[in-house]
């Protein structure tokens, strides 16, 4: 029994990983209707960032809160520069244009920072394992953390008149622009916030997988399963689907089907899912008029 | 004057400029034209179904793999000959490839991307995996040697197995090409479009939209199988890092570079994955993944159509200034 | 056979007389003035990381020409990038021996990357010298003999490891945790060669991809399987966290960790010093961070070396120390070599190398080769972690050789 709590935790702290870099794929989804594949790496090089900026001895507050700006600035750049041009052309095009961000990106990170893994401090003592043994406090803080953002997120895409306009202008381009609305700007600040997010799902995952360029590799697919399992229009949705499917990967591997096709069960379910409940557990069903 | 003498030219230059390699080349760029023909090869699978019906597949490079370890397993294990296991891999490629057409039907865009690409992440994991061990030799792969050229055509035309090879990749392409080429310029190469354009109308006007997409993921597997089965005899093993995501954001790199939904911009693209990073690493050899990115954003900005569609532009400017089109 | 063949070379060009003819190529890859070495590495994708061994290689390369070379020749080092893809090691080393006619090659990366080029080499006859992979067929003189690995191979660490085992513990319950790739595998190879029949009772095992974010799920399954040993054959970024997460579940088994991931600065420190008290390894290498060598001859000229030569190299990372000794070995065969920088007589003299000290390798472990045994260092010495540094015990131990 004690080891089935030990592998529920495990897929709990695990989700938590999830969920977070999961809200960053969300909000990218709400503010643009695209989903980045260099969303990985861009956190990963805010990350890395922030550590430059906590080794030249800045306090960890202070290196977060720069690293949040200096994110979401390369976000909204990144969507003026290189996403802008693009903007009307297939998706194809689109999908290219990630593609080629995750290259240049993540191969840029370690060019800089080199490819050795390095220890990134944690805000939370992370000392003593608590609860009992089941997580460490930094696991605990994390999850509070992801939280946080994703209740602010929240209240910030239902309850501002900004958040409002950000959706519409994802959602209906056109419409947005005839009742005002400054879509390219929009979409820049949205660019912006998720590169934001993704910074902080960055800082939040490093203490504990160890930071370096390679870290968000295999994050993301599965970051990718929870958001499409909770909805990808769904903030919340997709933050529950990234525990999910962190506690699923964790039993499967240990019960089910063995640790080497821990991967296979990842596709298994983003398939399953798409395929039986496209909009998610908790995302709503949109239908196309002809 | 008429178009048929001027068609005829161009196959007979397509042909010659094809051939020549085998004696202006010496072994080790032959074997780079090679590994640039089969990866044209496979481009032009993803092309049919990513390019011409609009279904983003960024999990080709599984196809490619099962290709390759058909054709290994049916000549190591089993001792075929390299020619019998092709039609055989095809077949098994085209299976697969419908299976995943099938669960494809529901879902769209970017989506579809996101399920292929777990696709292509999973598959080395797979094919490491126990159960298939035995067959598949595991991580440390499987040995293969190629076929050396027959005794009838080494007393007609002295061959290495180098020449041999790149032979046997030009003709299984060409006739690959040639079928390809002859499905698109047809009624379901229209279909194909029609969905790809405008899904709901044709679904409307009573196509079998169904079908017409698993064909199309089955065919799409079948190209891009072959080519992998041609790579594993090229390169003469085969282990399942030889797959991993990478490769289908090769192909992806390739199709759009090239030319998306276009026969030529697919040998364009299998030409630019294979030589442009070396191109890449000689400018920078500290970050070529960097230069390689930037010249795929850079041709994503320039040059959307691809390479192919930039051909297409120059010969209709050379064709309409001077002579106008024939009626 | 070879001496001669060169007398008939010496004298047909001594009787054409012609000066420019000494510029010309007298081996592959070798002038006058020059020898062209060869070699593959990740430069670039996911195992990047080893990227740093060949930037030492160059930084020695650049010493020894800058003290005047070998034979009175410069090396050129040349490296491309596989991105750890076995079609593009194909292609880059037919690259390097058919296009940039390199004289012979050098510290390749990786074992599936190697395994595609193995035959090619030695149908070639191209020296494929002291790859940098713990697998253990690459020491196979009468079926390959123009290959040959470095390091002690991780079957035999692993050996080493169940061995002692054996005798502390004689009825432990053992798990194991492997990547699920060539370089794990070897491990698990290695405990079933010294358990035979016994390995299905008394074994565990877990896997992990390099992919996995964390192996937190797999150390759980061993410790709830009742194991009292736990060995590891992962790579730094999960030995720290399988290092930390062992002692947080208050699990203290008798540990053993793969001698690729023990670096203190990379590894021991990111994991937490205190809680890899008790930690066993096995290695060939001095450590950057023990207080034993800080006064060390050997350690002093590699710290020299990385002053001047690479001076924003990462002290703590062991790739450094790894690459040195690479480094050296292949010199010493260089100078070895006189003035006959041919392919024949450069695999000549790589087998036969004399026991030989290397500045960053454990006191009493040698490098040396014997025409008909390729293992280059076939000894190791096991150490325990003591919470500030490594702390060897036992004597050397030779491997199976």
């Amino acid at each position: 029994m004690e080891a089935f709590l030990l592998q529920l935790a495990a897929g709990i702290a695990t989700g938590g990983i999830y969920a977070s870099v999961a809200l960053a794929i969300v909000m990218i989804y709400q503010a643009t209707h695209h989903v980045n594949f260099a969303q990985g790496e861009m956190a990963t090089l805010s990350t890395f960032i922030a550590l430059t900026m906590i080794q030249a001895g800045l306090p960890y507050w202070v290196a977060f809160a720069g690293t949040l700006v200096v994110s979401f600035v390369m976000g909204a750049l990144v969507e003026r520069l290189i996403m802008r041009p693009v903007q009307h052309a297939p998706i194809l095009t689109h999908v290219g244009v990630y593609i080629g961000m995750l290259l240049i990106i993540g191969n840029m990170t370690g060019w800089v920072f080199g490819y050795t893994i390095q220890m990134f401090p944690s805000p939370f003592e992370g000392g003593k394992p608590m609860l009992g043994g089941l997580f460490s406090a930094h696991q605990l803080g994390s999850v509070a953390v992801t939280l946080a953002v994703l209740i602010l997120v929240y209240l910030f895409f239902t309850k501002t008149s900004l958040g409002l306009a950000m959706r519409a202008a994802a959602y209906n381009p056109r419409s947005a622009r005839l009742v005002g609305i400054r879509v390219d700007v929009m979409l820049a600040l949205g660019w912006g916030l998720a590169a934001a997010i993704g910074s902080v799902a960055g800082m939040m995952v490093a203490p504990i997988v160890f930071l370096d360029p390679n870290m968000m590799l295999g994050i993301l697919l599965y970051a990718f399963a929870g958001a499409l399992l909770g909805g990808i229009d769904n903030p919340p949705g997709a933050v529950m689907g990234g525990f999910l499917v962190g506690v699923l990967e964790n039993l499967a591997g240990a019960y089910v089907v063995g640790t080497d096709l821990k991967l296979t069960v990842a596709l298994v379910i983003i398939i399953g899912v798409l395929v039986l409940k496209p909009s998610g557990l908790f995302g709503r069903v949109v239908f196309t008029r002809v | 004057m008429n178009a048929l003498p001027a068609r005829f030219l161009l196959v007979v230059v397509g042909l010659a400029a094809a051939l020549a390699p085998l004696w202006a080349l010496e072994s080790f760029h032959l074997f780079q034209l090679t590994l640039a023909v089969i990866m044209s090869l496979a481009v032009l699978g993803l092309n049919i179904v990513t390019g011409y019906n609009g279904q983003i597949s960024l999990g080709h490079g599984a196809f490619f793999a099962i290709g390759a370890y058909v054709t290994s397993i049916l000549m190591a294990q089993a001792d075929w000959s390299f020619y019998a296991t092709l039609p055989f891999a095809a077949a098994i490629c085209g299976m697969v490839g419908y299976a995943v057409g099938l669960p494809a039907l529901r879902l769209g865009g970017l989506y579809l991307a996101l399920v292929t690409f777990s696709l292509a992440v999973a598959v080395p994991q797979l094919l490491k995996h126990k159960a298939l061990e035995a067959w598949t030799g595991g991580v440390q792969g499987l040995f293969l040697m190629k076929p050396d050229p027959p005794r009838w055509l080494t007393s007609v035309l002295p061959l290495n197995a180098d020449q041999y090879m790149y032979l046997n990749v030009l003709i299984v392409s060409g006739i690959c090409f040639l079928l390809a080429w002859n499905l698109i310029r047809g009624r379901i190469g229209r279909a194909l479009m029609a969905t790809r354009d405008h899904p709901t109308a044709a679904e409307a006007m009573g196509m079998d939209i169904a079908a017409l997409k698993t064909g199309a993921f089955a065919v799409s597997a079948m190209i891009t199988g072959v080519a992998g089965a041609l790579s594993a005899v090229a390169v003469e093993f085969v282990a399942p890092d030889s797959f991993t995501f990478l490769l289908s954001i090769t192909f992806f790199v390739g199709m759009v570079v090239g030319g998306v939904a276009s026969i030529l911009g697919s040998i364009f693209g299998g030409l630019f994955v294979l030589f442009v990073p070396n191109i890449a690493e000689s400018i920078s050899r500290a970050a070529p993944g960097v230069i390689y990115g930037m010249i795929l954003i850079v041709f994503l900005f320039v040059l959307p159509e691809g390479f192919a569609g930039l051909v297409r532009r120059l010969l209709a400017k050379l064709s309409s200034p001077e002579n106008p089109k024939p009626q | 056979m070879t001496i001669s063949r060169r007398l008939l070379l010496a004298g047909s060009a001594g009787a054409l007389a012609a000066p420019n003819i000494a510029a010309a190529q007298e081996a592959p890859g070798v002038t006058a003035t020059e020898i062209h070495i060869g070699s593959t590495n990740a430069l670039s994708g996911p195992v990047s990381s080893y990227s740093v061994i060949s930037r030492c290689l160059e930084a020695m390369f650049k010493r020894l020409n800058d003290e005047g070379g070998v034979g009175g020749r410069r090396v050129k080092f040349t490296v491309y990038d596989d991105a750890y893809q076995p079609p593009r090691t194909l292609e880059q080393t037919r690259r390097l021996v058919e296009r940039d006619r390199v004289a012979f090659l050098f510290n390749q990366l990786g074992t599936p990357t190697n395994s595609a080029v193995h035959r090619y080499v030695n149908q070639r006859s191209v020296p494929h010298l002291f790859l940098a992979t713990g697998a253990d067929k690459w020491a196979n003189p009468r079926e390959f003999p123009w290959t040959m690995g470095w390091q002690p191979s991780y079957r035999v660490e692993a050996q080493i490891y169940t061995k002692y085992v054996l005798e502390q513990r004689p009825n432990a319950k053992i798990a194991l945790l492997y990547q699920n790739d060539d370089f794990g595998r070897d491990y698990l190879h290695g405990v079933q060669d010294v358990l035979g029949d016994r390995f299905r009772t008394m074994v565990v095992t877990a896997t992990n991809e390099a992919t996995d974010p964390t192996i937190d799920s797999q150390i759980v399954q061993l410790q709830a399987a009742g194991a009292d040993v736990l060995i590891c054959g992962v790579v730094p970024r999960f030995a720290a966290q399988a290092i930390r997460r062992v002692h947080d579940i208050g699990w203290r088994p008798m540990m053993f960790m793969t001698n690729v991931s023990v670096s203190v600065g990379v590894v021991m420190q990111p994991a937490g010093v205190e809680k890899g008290v008790g930690l066993i390894t096995s290695d060939y290498r001095k450590d950057q961070s023990d207080p034993a060598w800080a006064q060390d001859a050997g350690m002093n000229e590699w710290r020299d070396f990385m002053r001047r030569y690479v001076p924003d190299g990462d002290l703590g990372d062991n790739n450094y120390t790894y690459g040195y000794g690479a480094g050296t070995t292949m010199i010493q065969v260089l100078r070895q070599c006189g003035n006959d920088f041919s392919r024949e007589n450069v695999m000549n003299q790589a087998r036969n190398i004399k026991p030989m000290e290397v500045a960053t390798l454990l006191p009493g472990i040698k490098v040396q080769t014997q025409p008909d045994n390729y293992n280059v260092i076939r000894q190791m010495q096991l150490q325990r972690w003591n919470g500030q540094s490594w702390e060897r015990f036992g004597n050397v131990i030779e491997g199976a050789g």
